[in-house]
């Protein structure tokens, strides 16, 4: 079930729109936020709402990689594989992450803090190696100083 | 030397106000266009002016507006859209107009709606881009304050509703009829053209869709003339570009500078030359899905038109330095895999095709070539060419591609004799 303050929040994105299809996205978004990813049961909530079927639904919840259909650890880690970052040595920044954490690109913690995912350009690439963290960019990535920067993140 | 799109940005320094860019004349050209222009006499000064899109297709701009039908009466509602999607690897200059001045693209989007008589307009904004978002949304509601949005701007009788869509991912979200589809909720699956968007675009209506840079510019336009616009520009497209530099050299960054600048001066004035201890090799002059630049092209004029007679294309200006301690074979395996992935799987040369050129690339990278498969990548670049796919998302993995083969053709045969990754 969706809560009040979803609903409300995917109603004023639907105003957007002449259809309230063309707020699929915007539902999908609205509902990540709020519970950290979108689960089979939300797909089906977003699609009475928006008088969608629920493969209609899951079809673009699938189709776009910011829209998580797994639960996720408490802070993504995103970091840029992309061909400027490869340059400047993104392969070293990795390795070390992997290592600290114990995850590969694609898996969580154990203790549900880290999830390790690979993005391609984050239009950062005159500062690469650079990822994100949840909403914040971080950019000259260094061995030495990314360990220190995933510690902000509890 | 005039910086118009960016002598407001202060590295920083957060952007300007409305009241503040107000005041350096920056929404003059909306005053101009709204207040002593018709929409075709705005439309045909950007014709004039040639202002070629910034995206990287270098399309005449007022062609594109002047498609779009102006009959009164079908003409509601119709719809501008900034693509403000920027994904192409190795791309960073939307991005730095729209932190540092989102007005700038607000004026312009306010003039492109004007010309076209678009009721409503969106930003279609990548998500990584945060920072800018919350910039535009700050702008936003001061241009709507002000009057410079909503409904019967400057007493005009103008009415434009401005609305931000943030994206949820994907590449193919930059092609102009995918980035439609995703705007109506679908999946960003490119549509057949024609139908162009000028005549159905957006939910079945007249749309225009414009790059950033591109938007950036149309109120200076207005404001300054098209003989202006021209004369900043050292080549037959007007205006001035901005060119970016990233890779190993030893100041990486983004300049404004006048269309047609050289790549050489790009590179080793403007970037700083490469870092102490790498050589230069090649260099994507603008952006992943464009064709290799090397050593003999140094001094070719960036410009749409120069940069295609070399071979490649301008694309978006920000260029990719290979240097001598990156594996070719390697960049070109990091680029192709990143089409791969990003192909929406719609049509099969580029969603069969992607994955096997990423595979062969992976196979020779790791010692396990043979010489027939560069036979075999070269036939894959003439099937992913345009003509052969839906879109023109296979022909631009096939670029790096096709003069990767050509120009580093020693380092791949290298790799399958010695059965081993040199740079490794």
């Amino acid at each position: 079930m969706l809560t009040d303050k979803e609903k409300k929040e995917i109603f004023e994105e639907v105003k957007q729109y002449p259809s309230p299809k063309g707020a699929c996205i915007d539902a999908l978004k609205v509902v990540q936020e709020h519970r950290g990813w979108v689960s089979d049961e939300s797909v089906k909530d977003i699609a009475g709402i928006l008088e969608m079927s629920n493969e209609e639904v899951d079809s673009v919840a699938t189709f776009y990689p910011r829209i998580y259909r797994k639960p996720v650890g408490r802070n993504v880690i995103l970091l840029c594989d992309g061909i400027s970052c490869m340059i400047m040595g993104y392969e070293s920044i990795y390795e070390h992450i992997s290592k600290q954490l114990g995850i590969s690109f694609g898996e969580t913690t154990e203790d549900g803090r880290y999830t390790l995912l690979p993005i391609s350009c984050l239009g950062d690439c005159d500062h690469a190696p650079s990822m994100m963290i949840n909403n914040d960019h971080y950019n000259n990535l260094t061995i030495e100083n990314v360990v220190e920067l995933l510690d902000d993140y509890k | 030397m005039e910086r118009p799109l960016t002598e407001h940005i202060k590295p920083g320094a957060p952007p300007l106000t409305f009241e503040e860019y107000r005041k350096a004349g920056g929404y003059e050209g909306v005053r101009k266009a709204l207040k002593e222009m018709s929409p075709t006499e705005v439309t045909n000064l950007i014709k004039d002016a040639k202002l070629l899109g910034r995206g990287g297709a270098g399309f005449p701009t007022g062609v594109k507006w002047s498609l779009v039908p102006m009959e009164p009466d079908r003409s509601k509602p119709k719809y501008l859209v900034c693509n403000a999607d920027e994904m192409e690897p190795g791309t960073f200059k939307d991005r730095y107009l729209l932190e540092g001045n989102p007005h700038q693209l607000i004026a312009g989007m306010i003039v492109a709606a004007y010309a076209i008589q678009a009721d409503k307009a969106y930003i279609f904004l990548r998500w990584a881009y945060k920072k800018a978002e919350k910039a535009l949304r700050k702008a936003l509601a001061e241009a709507y304050e002000a009057g410079y949005l909503g409904e019967n701007i400057l007493g005009s009788g103008f009415n434009l509703d401005l609305n931000i869509h943030v994206s949820a991912g994907r590449y193919i979200c930059g092609e102009e009829t995918a980035l439609l589809n995703s705007l109506e909720g679908k999946r960003a699956i490119p549509r057949t053209k024609p139908p162009f968007p000028a005549a159905s675009g957006l939910f079945g209506r007249p749309t225009v869709v414009n790059n950033v840079e591109t938007l950036s510019w149309a109120s200076h336009i207005v404001s300054h003339g098209a003989a202006w616009f021209k004369s900043l520009s050292l080549t037959e497209t007007g205006g001035t570009k901005i060119f970016g530099v990233s890779g190993r050299v030893k100041n990486p960054g983004l300049w404004e500078l006048p269309m047609g600048t050289t790549v050489r001066e790009i590179l080793e004035e403007h970037a700083g030359g490469m870092t102490e201890g790498y050589r230069f090799r090649g260099a994507l002059p603008g952006g992943a899905s464009t064709d290799f630049l090397v050593e003999q092209h140094l001094d070719i004029q960036m410009d749409f038109a120069t940069v295609a007679a070399a071979g490649s294309r301008m694309g978006t200006g920000t260029m990719i330095i290979l240097d001598d301690k990156t594996c070719p074979v390697a960049f070109l395996k990091n680029i192709e895999r990143f089409f791969a992935l990003e192909s929406c799987g719609w049509c099969t040369p580029c969603r069969e095709g992607l994955p096997w050129v990423e595979k062969i690339l992976t196979a020779i990278e790791e010692g396990r070539g043979r010489m027939e498969h560069l036979d075999t990548l070269k036939s894959q670049t003439k099937y992913l060419a345009p003509g052969h796919t839906f879109c023109a998302h296979a022909p631009g993995a096939a670029e790096p591609l096709q003069s990767g083969l050509k120009y580093f053709h020693d380092d791949f045969v290298q790799h399958i004799h010695d059965k081993k990754c040199p740079w490794k």
